[in-house]
């Protein structure tokens, strides 16, 4: 079972269109939404959970509709992080442990708990003291401990430090490897999502410039420096974007369409999206 | 079992997981009949994609080193030695043929190609 299908998602703002999103993500797979600020990564999400109201196009959690009427079943299911965490500010850990005991059927206390210890968070502090750190931490132990098998995390990892998110990681990992979980995670900062992503979507001024498999987009580009006679030789089909300075030329390109004398180096996902959408042709 | 994955090398990791599971069967450290981790577990362990782990087997599965058996997971498939031997008969004339090819270019005769060769065999020996 696919755990998010999207098909032509639109939402139309004034001044800003998302336009014709589609995507699929398998069950037990991790996605990653990469896009500059303003991309259209917070109207998707939004849209997926029916935060705000899409213009057109169908969307599936879990396999549900989620205009169907008994949709609010599969919601127990959806764990949510948002970028901004949104606990009463006078309530405490410990109390927010009682309010969701009462409000998710699946909710597990001990796990819970464990989590706090884990991120080192205190019980009793009010939420309004909290670090913007261990605010996002608390939702997402939150998040973690009704037995979601789909997190869907808006910026969650921004604002934390590198050993945190790494730890936060490691439990991402954990949840979608071990339990067949999906994850849909939107962030700026691209290792962390190059780390865990199965998938990266690519978001660009409200259109999905592509949405594939992390290792294939690995191994489908690379990177090229060479000079402008060079250059000139290479079939403009295989270059993606360039970066030309006086002492020569970087280029992105597709792998395949590269003769085998020219020496073709590995490039990140982040230096993909940045050829993309800044020296893109 | 070792397994090394190096996300900077530039060889799909897929291709660095087949490549080292292949020479751990051929070599024996992954005996006949052995079970290999499930692909969800060697995922994890590694950090890697399940879809990349998946494609790796498959691959495996596909040249006869390994065999999947619905429900249980893979394992290790009976060892054909000529298949080892022509396997590796056939590296080494790729690798030859790829020295021969650059010794052109650098215009190294024969001779020196020859010795080179000597040389560094019998420094593999020595080690």
């Amino acid at each position: 079972m696919d755990a998010i299908v999207v098909k032509n998602l639109r939402k139309e703002y004034a001044g800003f269109t998302l336009r014709d999103c589609s995507l699929t993500l398998p069950a037990g797979c991790v996605m990653g939404l990469i896009g500059e600020n303003g991309a259209g990564k917070s109207t998707v999400i939004r849209c997926l959970l029916h935060m705000i109201e899409r213009t057109a196009g169908d969307i599936f959690l879990l396999g549900k509709n989620i205009d169907d009427k008994d949709f609010d079943s599969v919601k127990e299911s959806v764990g949510v992080v948002l970028d901004e965490a949104m606990f009463p500010p006078v309530i405490h850990a410990r109390q927010l442990n009682r309010i969701l005991k009462n409000s998710y059927k699946n909710w597990e206390e001990t796990l819970y708990f464990s989590y706090l210890k884990k991120f080192s968070l205190p019980e009793k502090l009010p939420f309004s003291k909290y670090s913007k750190g261990m605010k996002m931490k608390l939702s997402i132990a939150a998040a973690l401990s009704h037995r979601a098998k789909l997190l869907i995390l808006d910026e969650a990892t921004s604002g934390l430090d590198p050993v945190v998110r790494d730890e936060i990681l490691d439990i991402f990992n954990d949840f979608t490897r071990e339990n067949d979980c999906s994850i849909l995670i939107s962030s700026h900062i691209v290792s962390d999502l190059e780390k865990i992503c199965d998938y990266i979507a690519f978001l660009h001024q409200g259109e999905l410039l592509c949405c594939e498999e992390k290792d294939r987009l690995l191994e489908k580009y690379g990177l090229i420096h060479c000079t402008k006679a060079d250059f000139s030789a290479i079939p403009a089909e295989a270059v993606i974007g360039k970066k030309e300075s006086p002492y020569g030329i970087e280029a992105l390109v597709l792998r395949e369409k590269i003769s085998a004398d020219l020496a073709v180096s590995p490039v990140g996902i982040e230096d993909i999206f940045l050829y993309f959408v800044k020296f893109g042709k | 079992m070792n397994l090394f994955i190096d996300n900077k090398s530039g060889s799909p990791i897929y291709d660095q997981i087949f490549t080292q599971m292949k020479s751990h069967i051929l070599t024996g450290v992954l005996p006949e009949g052995a079970l290999l981790p499930s692909i969800r577990a060697l995922a994890k362990d590694l950090r890697i994609s399940v879809i990349t782990t998946k494609r790796a087997y498959d691959e495996l599965e596909r040249e006869g080193y390994i065999y999947g058996v619905a429900g249980k997971g893979f394992f290790v498939a009976k060892r054909n030695p000529s298949l080892v031997y022509e396997e590796g008969l056939r590296k080494i004339e790729e690798y030859l043929q790829h020295a021969v090819f650059l010794a052109a270019e650098c215009g190294l005769s024969k001779n020196d190609l020859h010795d080179m060769l000597k040389i560094l065999t019998e420094e593999d020996h020595r080690s």
